[in-house]
């Protein structure tokens, strides 16, 4: 009951937050003449626009969740294992070379899924992977991509670079519907995918071993779950470009709220982070308007300060 | 009587080496088999060799005659259940969520834990006496108290086999005991079967039927209390000298100890 009732509230916030989304913007228009024909193009964009917060919001939280119950680690999150910087790699090479910019999110999401096994293989010792060992490979791929893309742009640096910048910050400015829609399959499945695990990440998230003891396949499902948030971020970021603290803050605040078992979890955390970058992006297009701010700027400015005072007031997660 | 767990001639351990060496037992129904060796003599790698957490390298398990390895691994868990000791407590789950969680190996996936899940939950911490934490974090609770959890835990999978890994070691003498005859009427009662590692030799000989002595990765002496808890087995594997009396209530052995510095 309890759990429903906060299911409602934030359905309704999410409502909400969606008509927000859709009312407000560069020029403001009353819900009442957002179904005008005149202003069809300024409402199709808004929808997909708030499209792709959504599933950016549920796919980024989610995959947070899976890899922090993995890794047992409260503070991992879903770039940890080196999928910006590979996608980012990728797009900028891709840039260098003069491929126009359809390819760029084919590019981004090979970049991304290329590194995560790069990564994964670095972790990989006599079959099994340790969490101390993936989380270092995956710091260690993620500073040795970045510097390398610093070193591309200053050599290379010019106009088509310009372009990256919103990239390797984020935007849900999202122009073509087919595209978002094929992203959206892998999202949404992958989402569903970690909720048939809730279970299960119950059971991990106290300890490998422990799960082993309930009858948990850890080493696995551990499989598994690192390749679905390896597909669900390497899909998003080839979109929406790196959007940080989304995947590390609402979870974080969500367990606050309902305690970290995974079956009100996921669902709670899937709504709020939605509500949370549905937000977020109307700030970025209003605060400065017309000039757009890029949606990551405006998580991480929201979202580090939050986590400090997460980190310094509760110890408990 | 045939055994309900059956190790044959076992090796395994971590790296190269191997921790236990051409180790065999057997674990009848209704045994209170308590393990006693040093630190390091391969008592911990057994129980991860026997609940599947290691691989085997050489030899056999058997559970009533079925190879452990081939068994599907939630149904083993509903047979066979492990009490470590301790848990991790980065996630603060609620006492109550973490004893429901001792009902995963009934559960299909996805399926959420019913009416009667949560009535085996509360039975078993009312056994432990842990039903007035039932709704604190875990990160909250003394380490005698989560030990007591874990127990409960692994009694909410309905075992008939119960390992324990010094289940004892971070509890005063008043839960030590509590604790030990809690499990030994279970034992008795309800015919669970346990196998148990301890360090304290005197707990061990008042309350086990069969102890197994480890030592350097081998059974050194395994039998009754009185046979194993001897002052030449004693010094043998623990390099130490002891004095073995009598409890003077229950009969059993007790062991004295000898300080070398005076």
């Amino acid at each position: 009951m309890y759990f429903k009732k906060r299911l409602l509230i934030l359905f309704f916030l999410l409502g909400l937050a969606i008509i927000f989304g859709l009312v407000k913007g560069a020029v403001n228009i009353p819900l009442a003449d957002l179904l005008l024909k005149n202003n069809q193009a300024i409402f199709n964009l808004r929808l997909l626009r708030i499209a792709a917060a959504i599933l950016v919001g549920s796919g980024m939280a989610v995959s947070g969740i899976a890899l922090q119950a993995i890794l047992r680690n409260p503070l991992a999150e879903p770039y940890l294992l080196g999928t910006s910087s590979g996608a980012g790699l990728a797009a900028v090479t891709a840039a260098i070379l003069g491929l126009s910019r359809l390819y760029m999110p084919l590019a981004a999401f090979l970049g991304a899924m290329a590194s995560i096994i790069l990564v994964y293989n670095l972790a990989r010792e006599r079959g099994m992977i340790a969490d101390k060992s993936l989380i270092l490979s995956g710091v260690i791929v993620s500073v040795a991509f970045s510097s390398i893309i610093v070193f591309l742009v200053s050599l290379f640096g010019n106009e088509a670079m310009h372009e990256m910048n919103w990239w390797l910050w984020g935007s849900l400015q999202v122009y073509d519907y087919k595209l978002l829609l094929l992203v959206a399959i892998p999202v949404i499945l992958g989402i569903c995918g970690i909720y048939l695990f809730a279970q299960d990440l119950n059971a991990i998230s106290i300890g490998e071993e422990d799960a082993l003891h309930l009858g948990i396949n850890t080493q696995v499902i551990k499989k598994i779950l690192i390749l679905i948030t390896a597909i669900i971020t390497a899909s998003l970021i080839c979109i929406c470009g790196i959007i940080g603290f989304v995947g590390l803050i609402v979870p974080h605040m969500m367990r606050l709220v309902v305690g970290p078992n995974h079956k009100l979890l996921i669902p709670v955390t899937c709504l709020a982070a939605s509500i949370f970058v549905v937000l977020c992006d109307l700030l970025s297009r209003t605060l400065f308007a017309p000039v757009e701010i890029p949606i990551g700027v405006i998580t991480a400015i929201i979202g580090a300060p939050v986590f400090i005072i997460l980190l310094k007031k509760g110890r408990r997660i | 009587m045939s055994a309900l767990l059956e190790i044959n001639n076992l090796s395994g351990g971590y790296y190269k080496e191997d921790v236990i060496k051409g180790v065999s037992l057997d674990v009848r129904g209704g045994d209170f088999l308590v393990i006693i060796g040093p630190n390091g003599s391969g008592k911990t790698t057994l129980l991860r060799l026997a609940t599947r957490v290691l691989p085997l390298r050489k030899g056999d398990i058997f559970y009533k005659d079925e190879n452990i390895s081939a068994m599907d691994l939630k149904e083993f868990c509903r047979r066979v259940a492990f009490v470590s000791q301790d848990i991790s407590t980065g996630f603060s789950f609620t006492v109550m969520e973490l004893v429901l969680m001792g009902r995963i190996p009934h559960l299909k996936r996805l399926q959420f834990e019913s009416k009667r899940d949560i009535e085996i939950a509360t039975e078993k911490l009312s056994l432990t006496d842990c039903l007035s934490l039932k709704d604190k974090r875990i990160d909250e609770l003394s380490a005698g108290e989560r030990q007591r959890v874990i127990i409960a835990r692994a009694l909410a999978q309905e075992p008939e086999l119960l390992f324990l890994d010094e289940p004892t070691s971070h509890l005063d003498i008043g839960h030590q005991i509590q604790t030990l005859d809690l499990l030994k009427r279970l034992n008795l009662r309800n015919n669970l079967t346990i196998v148990m590692i301890l360090h304290d030799l005197n707990l061990a000989g008042a309350y086990a039927n069969r102890i197994a002595l480890f030592d350097k990765g081998v059974i050194f002496k395994e039998g009754i209390p009185e046979d194993v808890l001897t002052y030449q087995n004693i010094e043998a594997v623990y390099k130490t000298i002891v004095l073995v009396d009598k409890n003077p209530v229950t009969g059993k052995p007790n062991l004295l100890l000898v300080p070398g510095e005076k």
